[in-house]
Formats: C-alpha cells, sequence, structure tokens
C-alpha cells in the first residue's frame, strides 16, 4: 500500500468551505521513459482519485501521466455534517488504495 | 563596409542568407521528437473532451504556474474559476491541456455545487516551454478558458535523458 498523506480540519462550522490537502507516494511512470539498457520503462500511474463525503462523492480527478510523481491535489467542500471523508486512488490495474479522515461540524 | 557593397553582391548575399533560413525551416520540424505533443495535439484532445469545434470563450479561468520552472518534473498549478457554485450554477469540469507534453491531457476535476469553489491545486510534468490551457465546463454547458505561459529549464525526463 502507497504511503498517503491528507490534511482535513478536525472541526468546521456548518457552511464552511473547508480545503483538504492529499498527497499519495506513488511514481506515475509514464511509460516514455528507458531503462539503462535502453528497455522502455512501462506506464504505471494512478488514473482516478475520488473523495466521498459521508458517503456522497464531492470530488474526482482524472490523472494522466502529466500529473507529476506522488500527485498532490487542494481542493475544496461545503462542511455538511459530521461524518468521515473518505479517499480513494485507483490505478491503471484498478488497485484501490483507500484512506479516511473524521470531521465534526457544528 | 555594408554600405559600399554593389547592389548585385547584396542582393546575392540576401539570397544565400534566405536559401539557408528556407533549408532551416525544413530540417527543424523532423530534428524534433516524434513522442512530442504538438497544438495539434493538444486540438484533438480538446475536440474528443470537448466535442468538436466546441465554442469556448475566453474568460472566467484563471491559471495560476511559476513564470519559470526550474524543473519541469513537478511544477505547481493553481486553478480558480468565477462561479457561483450553487446548485443551478456551478462548474462540473476542469480540463486541463498541454501543447508540448507528449500527452495533451494533463489532469481533469470534477466539480460540483458541494465543492463550494471552484478552486484546486495540484503538481504537473512539463516537457518544454509552453502554454497550459485550461477550460472549465458549466453546469449550463457553456465553455471557458484560461492559460498561463511557464518556461522551463529542464525538461521532465519524460524520455528517459
Amino acid at each position: 500500500m502507497p504511503a498517503t498523506r491528507i490534511v482535513v480540519p478536525a472541526k468546521a462550522n456548518k457552511g464552511d468551505v473547508i480545503e483538504i490537502k492529499t498527497l499519495i507516494n506513488h511514481v506515475m511512470e509514464t511509460g516514455f521513459r528507458h531503462d539503462n539498457f535502453g528497455k522502455p520503462i512501462p506506464r504505471d500511474i494512478i488514473t482516478r482519485f475520488t473523495c466521498t463525503y459521508a458517503g456522497e462523492e464531492v470530488f474526482r480527478m482524472d490523472l494522466f501521466t502529466g500529473v507529476a510523481a506522488n500527485p498532490f491535489v487542494a481542493f475544496t467542500t461545503i462542511a455538511t455534517e459530521t461524518g468521515d471523508l473518505v479517499f480513494e486512488w485507483t490505478d491503471q490495474h484498478n488497485a484501490v488504495t483507500r484512506a479516511q479522515a473524521h470531521i465534526i461540524v457544528t | 563596409m555594408q554600405q559600399s557593397l554593389p547592389q548585385d553582391q547584396a542582393a546575392k548575399l540576401s539570397r544565400r542568407s534566405l536559401l539557408a533560413g528556407s533549408l532551416c525551416l525544413l530540417v527543424l520540424p523532423l530534428s524534433g521528437d516524434p513522442a512530442e505533443a504538438t497544438p495539434e495535439s493538444m486540438a484533438e484532445a480538446m475536440a474528443q473532451a470537448l466535442g468538436r469545434d466546441p465554442s469556448i470563450k475566453a474568460g472566467r479561468v484563471k491559471v495560476e504556474l511559476p513564470e519559470l520552472a526550474e524543473n519541469g518534473n513537478s511544477v505547481p498549478l493553481k486553478i480558480s474559476v468565477e462561479s457561483p457554485m450553487s446548485a443551478a450554477d456551478h462548474v462540473k469540469m476542469i480540463y486541463v491541456f498541454s501543447e508540448q507534453n507528449p500527452v495533451a491531457n494533463v489532469v481533469r476535476f470534477h466539480l460540483g455545487p458541494r465543492s463550494g469553489a471552484a478552486r484546486v491545486r495540484t503538481t504537473i510534468r512539463l516537457a518544454a516551454t509552453q502554454r497550459i490551457t485550461v477550460v472549465a465546463q458549466m453546469s449550463d454547458g457553456s465553455l471557458w478558458s484560461g492559460g498561463a505561459n511557464v518556461v522551463v529549464t529542464q525538461a521532465a525526463c519524460f524520455d528517459g535523458t
């Protein structure tokens, strides 16, 4: 499982626009490079990232080879209720890395 | 001295430089890496994503990139779109296109009224000095675009160097 890092505010007021930052350790190999023996290095990238908030999808990102290694993304969502934010990164082989965070909304 | 040259000699010189210049024009495109995307392949990617001949208006999209990126492997990209982000009027998609990367599609973001704001940040790869084009699709289907120029001193290692 690749390591992930998530920044979500622990508490927020209902209706606030909060910023979420996530990062996953991943090479994002483009498939355009060659190793020392001239053999092409196969492509290996994360193709999709989603964020669900209390079960509903609030953000999605489609990734291509142009996204830097260790994909980072910062996005916003409205604090609607106390609950879990679930983050899922799906790679080109459909392997899913999951992480989650809890937010208390008052 | 230049001014004292007879007319025909001056004409000869310009003919020669013209010939050399046209040769350079012939050679330069051939020496380029065929894997690199051209503005045409960006147009193709845009047509695939947005449909043929989409009417894209300039404006509402703000793209922030460093003016000079020392390393193309990881360049911070910040996008914001002017939108009320209400249920009736919000940004649905943000497309990022490159005219010089081997793959013209760089990244896409799906937003909605629950985003609260149309603001995203990420890090991208840049194969060369270029202009990055960002297109935002609104909930009413209209398309708006913005872009930013970035000078890359060391390209992303797309090609194994």
